[in-house]
């Protein structure tokens, strides 16, 4: 398995995660919206865990560079979390058309960045790691989103 | 050489480097509606009057290639990880030789000047060579050839043909040039339509539509070859034409039809596929466009099939109508709705740091406003339709709801402009990110 195919499919597994909390949010239900989106930013969280902790720093190391697209991705995972402070915020409120304004807004930063992702830096990590890309997998695989005991 | 260099996921140009593009296009949609509104039914009687030649170009250059042109510099370095140098200097040199040519073209047809077609050669000349240098430049550097990197080749390849043949036209009627104009209009229309437009629409379909509408992926066999294959279609066809050879024109226009047809028809099944169930306002601009696109290669496919239909003049009326506002100008509006509110907060979060609340893109531009706007494009879109059958009924009806479509479109999204500058003005510079000013 690729490092692309690897993260591609949980970038579509965060992308269901969106769509069933967004949808629960315009059919106005409170509660099923807090739970679907606990869930979504709890695989979102993980996701990034894993390129943050594992694959990026392989990247920079292999290809020597620290200030290149590792540094963009990380700005970006950034940005993903502070929108989702804001929707927490708007559904501590009760707010849900600000939590669907926000969704809106973090559908496009989050996609724009996983394009860049599918598009550009997975493949590269493929080309770069070359055989040791399994081992980063497996790294990946192992990451959990329990705090270190 | 590493294998990342030249790859930069930096963050996109300044704002204000697409917003003006964005902010000029729907007002060419008023324009052709006051030309039409001007001009009346006459205006459909042929596609080769000189004021339908006028209202196609204020169409196809002021509003589609305009949008166009400025989301490739915004879009380039999201899509293909390749930053277009100077974007401010690029940006001037497109956006205001663009205009004028524009603008100067459309008054050469109104008033068979040879003078207007001359300056207008020059400006136009200008605005394509930046935008084509700098996007193939980018281009061509990709570090990755991806589905649809490989789409914005063939486009700009595409391109390429459709200005170089439009600029020989206007020699023609500036210079007096000698162009065999019929068979030379064809191909320019047909390379602008089908491989120009068609082409960078599909490019962007395969990265937008899933991600944005969460649907399954263009398979990767029709990623890998739709493009290519049409351009073969394309040059096949075009070859046939300029050698008078009809089994090869009929042969490559099916092929070329069901080519389009192909993508609108998978788009529209990709669509059913959605697991994002809640409305969005771009997902019925897609929905009309790509029914708008299938319509065409529909009557394509007709015409080549029934010999009576290419003898109406009404058809190319109808081809054109479908191909230019009902497929680019329908998926180009709904995708301004989401790019324009979404830098707005883009910006305005990058250079407010916390210091004021950044609107979200829905309190940017409520759903409501685009929706209405929506029903009167679609009812334009009609109007305009029909009236290549009916055009002393239909034809001032559809120029209003045209005009009205154009001045709604320019005041939704000059809104979210003023939102941003008025947001902007509020939290003084000293507090402004020192990241966002150097931009």
């Amino acid at each position: 398995m690729a490092i692309l195919e690897f993260l591609t499919a949980e970038h579509r597994g965060c992308d269901e995660n969106f769509a069933i909390a967004e949808e629960a949010a315009q059919a106005g239900d409170l509660a099923r919206c807090q739970h679907e989106f606990q869930r979504f930013q709890r695989v979102t969280e993980l996701h990034f865990k894993k390129e943050e902790q594992e694959l990026f720093p392989v990247f920079e190391q292999v290809s020597g560079n620290t200030l290149g697209p590792t540094r963009v991705m990380r700005l970006e995972h950034q940005q993903v979390r502070e929108t989702l402070a804001e929707m927490n915020s708007a559904l501590d409120h009760g707010d849900l058309a600000e939590f669907l304004g926000q969704a809106e807004t973090l559908l496009i930063l989050m996609q724009q960045h996983n394009i860049k992702e599918e598009q550009m830096l997975y493949p590269m990590c493929d080309r770069v790691l070359g055989a040791t890309a399994g081992s980063v997998i497996e790294a990946m695989r192992a990451v959990s989103d329990r705090p270190p005991a | 050489m590493t294998p990342t260099a030249g790859l930069s996921l930096e963050q996109a140009p300044p704002f204000s480097v697409p917003l003006r593009f964005f902010l000029a296009a729907p007002w060419y949609l008023v324009l052709a509606a006051l030309l039409l509104l001007w001009r009346g039914p006459d205006l459909f009687a042929s596609r080769w009057l000189p004021a339908t030649l006028a209202l196609t170009h204020l169409l196809t250059l002021g509003f589609m290639a305009q949008v166009m042109l400025g989301a490739l510099l915004q879009m380039l370095p999201v899509v293909v990880g390749v930053v277009v140098p100077q974007p401010r200097v690029i940006a001037v040199l497109i956006h205001v030789p663009l205009n004028m040519g524009t603008l100067m073209l459309a008054f050469a047809f109104l008033t068979s000047s040879p003078d207007g077609f001359q300056i207008a050669f020059f400006l136009l000349g200008l605005a394509f060579a930046v935008a084509l240098t700098a996007f193939h430049l980018a281009l061509w550097r990709a570090p990755v050839a991806s589905g649809t990197v490989i789409a914005m080749r063939c486009a700009l390849a595409a391109l390429l043909v459709t200005v170089g043949l439009g600029l020989l036209l206007d020699g023609f009627f500036g210079w007096g040039w000698r162009v065999s104009v019929v068979i030379v209009t064809d191909i320019h229309a047909v390379w602008g339509l089908v491989g120009w437009a068609v082409l960078l629409v599909a490019g962007v379909a395969y990265q937008v539509v899933p991600m944005f509408h969460i649907t399954p992926p263009y398979s990767p066999r029709f990623v890998r070859l739709f493009a290519l294959t049409m351009l073969v279609l394309l040059a096949g066809w075009s070859l046939g034409l300029w050698l008078g050879w009809a089994a090869g024109i009929s042969f490559f226009t099916l092929g070329l039809a069901a080519g389009i047809a192909a993508f609108a028809v998978n788009t529209l099944y990709l669509l059913t596929q959605r697991r994002r169930k809640i409305g969005d306002a771009t997902l019925n601009y897609w929905r009309v466009s790509m029914v708008s696109l299938l319509a065409a290669a529909i009557i394509g496919i007709s015409m080549r099939l029934m010999d009576s239909l290419t003898q109406a003049p009404q058809v190319d009326g109808l081809l054109g109508l479908l191909m230019i506002v009902g497929f680019s100008i329908g998926v180009i509006n709904g995708m301004l709705y989401k790019i324009v509110p979404f830098l707005a907060w883009f910006h305005l979060q990058a250079e407010l740091l916390g210091r004021a609340k950044v609107p979200n893109m829905k309190q940017l531009l409520p759903d409501v406003r685009i929706q209405r706007q929506g029903w009167v494009y679609v009812m334009a879109l009609l109007l305009l339709l029909v009236a290549t059958v009916y055009p002393t009924v239909f034809a001032y009806p559809a120029a209003l709801a045209l005009g009205i479509n154009g001045v709604w479109l320019g005041v939704n999204l000059a809104g979210v402009g003023q939102t941003y500058r008025r947001l902007l003005v509020s939290v003084p510079a000293s507090a402004r990110s020192s990241q966002a000013k150097s931009a």
